[in-house]
């Protein structure tokens, strides 16, 4: 197991320094000389256009620079904003709650619904039921989530009023200092009467936009994990053993069919950020997507870079972990 | 040939009537391909709605009754027919510039095919010999060539793939180019790991080592003997690629980071409708229930492809 594990660490370290060289040189590709986006248009004297360049090292080789970002980011180190001159992991760690929030509620909507729609669906394979399943898992997968968003906006949120189409919580009725940025949590911890209401109100229609292509991946997945499983000789064993069917389904069969669909739910975490990007850009979701976004618009390119590194270091570590709990419950992946 | 025996005929009766002089001939794969897919009733449906879009995309200027940027002052955000002060001059009504929805649709038809065909003809050339290029090399240089790719294709994985066109994109401006080029660099680590896992897989196999010992040089081995055996999922891998090109790019396009106004591309046609979400619905409605139609029209198409050209990866 050990062993297992060095050897899937390693293998994490040269993707690390690879995403470092790429978030360096894409910084660099880009149309525009740093130094004087941040002078502005006025320019100013030769001298002090120097010391800027000395001051962001600038005047290094390119080697060198590179090490230089490389050591920074080690240290925790992910740049600037050129737009709040604040530290970007500052900022990043301000918005990421309320992306996991939104992220967590989505996988919740998608494995509560997914698991058991995908079980049925298998248990009555054939059935109209089963069709009509794998029908909307298709147009699911298939689905644009951003036109998605705007439907559901369009229907439930203003057509019949259920659900708010923006924010996290109605900022005017409610206010109360951010204790873990989990908007629900604190809303809860306010002890203000509706306001955890009201927040969950707002992550309603955000987590089902976001979880609808998990929620068709993880139905379909657990809909053919079921039948490989309830083809095995236990089933049948247990079957025969004159079991009634939820317990031989729900029991024998979805334990085991469980091992394929939680690798997938973990995998998914890489698909969520992405939608994590659309979603938060329709309902105004102050979180790390909306930011990233926001910063390309406002050509605030170390933002950009920091946030991609840093989205992308979790998604590297979120799949590690997978990788290793999976290691962990299956040892023929670890002796692979 | 089978295929011209009446079907009245019932399951081959004529094999047990008399001893045959010749055996009767296997169906002919495109037959045989045909028959499995045909099966699968959802691909086949895909398959007719995605042969549509086709014609549509191509012949746009024929179909469309305007061209896609014209603007009509006097019609601006003009309902469709159907609805309260619609007509038949714009069946599908006007945006907000005056300019016809219908002809626009049919137009972005078009782009977004071109986008998805491009991508994927793309990838499907530069990561089928990446692929390959992983496991053709022997000694030192091979191993060196294998983790390099492998390696690199591992952190594109890494990073959310809107995320990296986004990145992408950024750097290189946004335009219908360099969407093509963001996402394809989005989806070719698939097709160099599918590539890559089967033709590992086929090097292993008896007839590559007759080949071998028969004397066939490195690239005649490579692309003649082991390429077309693994062409199976890397085609099937191809054809879902489309409709995954496809929606990243309306994204992309959504965001403002794709196809550039005035282009009738869908997801740009979107962002343009947001304002009007509430006065306009069908501005909104419209283009992406086109991505949505088509995309999963080429999802179902692909599945019944992978049904029926690889009988072990069909769902069960």
């Amino acid at each position: 197991m050990l062993r297992f594990l060095l050897r899937r660490l390693a293998l994490t370290i040269p993707t690390f320094v690879a995403l470092m060289f790429v978030t360096f040189v894409a910084i660099r590709l880009v149309p525009g000389d740093p130094v004087e986006v941040r002078v502005g248009e006025r320019g100013i004297s030769p001298e002090r256009l120097a010391q800027f360049r000395h001051e962001l090292g600038l005047d290094q080789p390119v080697w060198k620079q590179f090490f230089d970002y490389m050591w920074q980011l080690l240290h925790g180190d992910f740049g600037t904003s050129l737009a709040t001159n604040q530290k970007v992991l500052t900022e990043f760690v301000a918005l990421f709650p309320a992306t996991i929030e939104l992220a967590a509620a989505a996988m919740l909507f998608a494995v509560a619904i997914g698991l058991p729609a995908g079980t049925i669906a298998a248990a009555r394979r054939g059935s109209f039921y089963d069709q009509a399943l794998m029908g909307m898992s298709v147009t699911g997968y298939s689905m644009p989530i951003f036109w998605w968003g705007l439907l559901l906006i369009m229907f439930v949120g203003e057509r019949w009023g259920l659900t708010p189409v923006s924010g996290r919580i109605d900022l005017i009725k409610y206010y109360f200092e951010p204790v873990t940025g989990f908007m629900t949590v604190d809303a809860w911890l306010s002890g203000q009467p509706g306001a955890l209401k009201d927040a969950l109100h707002h992550l309603v229609l955000p987590a089902i936009v976001l979880g609808t292509i998990p929620l068709a991946v993880i139905a379909r997945m657990t809909r053919s994990s079921m039948l490989e499983v309830l083809g095995e000789d236990y089933v049948r064993t247990a079957r025969a053993k004159g079991l009634p069917s939820w317990r031989v389904v729900g029991l024998h069969s979805l334990r085991n069919a469980l091992i394929p669909v939680v690798t997938i739910i973990g995998l998914q975490i890489g698909a969520l950020m992405a939608g994590a990007v659309l979603t938060e850009t329709i309902f105004s979701w102050p979180g790390v997507g909306k930011w990233l976004i926001e910063s390309i618009a406002r050509r605030d390119y170390p933002a950009l870079q920091g946030g991609v590194m840093l989205i992308s270091t979790i998604v590297i570590l979120v799949n590690l972990g997978v990788d290793l709990t999976y290691g962990l419950i299956n040892p023929r992946i670890r002796h692979a | 040939m089978l295929e011209v025996e009446p079907s009245a005929a019932g399951p081959k009766p004529q094999a047990a009537l008399a001893p045959d002089p010749v055996p009767p001939m296997p169906p002919s794969p495109v037959h045989a391909f045909w028959h499995a897919f045909r099966e699968n009733r959802g691909a086949v449906i895909g398959l007719v709605v995605v042969m549509g879009v086709v014609l549509l995309a191509l012949f746009a200027d024929v179909i469309a009754p305007y061209p896609p940027n014209e603007q009509f002052r006097d019609a601006v955000r003009a309902a469709p027919a159907w609805a309260d002060g619609g007509s038949m001059r714009f069946i599908l009504g006007t945006d907000s510039l005056g300019r016809d929805m219908l002809s626009r649709l049919i137009h972005g038809a078009r782009i977004s095919l071109f986008i998805g065909l491009s991508v994927m003809g793309v990838s499907f050339v530069i990561g089928g010999l990446l692929g390959l290029a992983c496991v053709s090399f022997t000694g030192a240089l091979g191993q060196m060539i294998d983790v390099a790719i492998t390696r690199v294709m591992d952190l594109i994985m890494a990073v959310p793939s809107l995320v990296l066109a986004i990145l992408v994109v950024a750097v290189l401006g946004p335009n219908l180019t360099n969407t093509i080029v963001a996402v394809t660099i989005v989806y070719l680590p698939r097709y160099v790991r599918l590539l890559r896992a089967a033709a590992l897989a086929e090097l292993g196999k008896d007839y590559v080592t007759a080949a071998r010992v028969a004397g066939v040089g490195p690239a005649r081995l490579m692309f003649v003997s082991v390429l077309p055996n693994c062409l199976a999922p890397l085609i099937v891998q191809a054809a879902l690629g489309v409709s995954d090109a496809i929606l990243e790019a309306a994204a992309l396009g959504f965001l403002g980071l794709g196809a550039q106004p005035p282009t009738a591309e869908w997801g740009t046609m979107l962002a343009d409708a947001r304002e009007f979400i509430r006065s306009n619905p069908w501005l909104v409605t419209l283009p992406g229930l086109a991505i949505l139609v088509t995309v999963v029209s080429i999802n179902l198409a692909g599945d019944g492809l992978r049904d029926a050209l690889d009988p072990k990866m069909r769902r069960s």
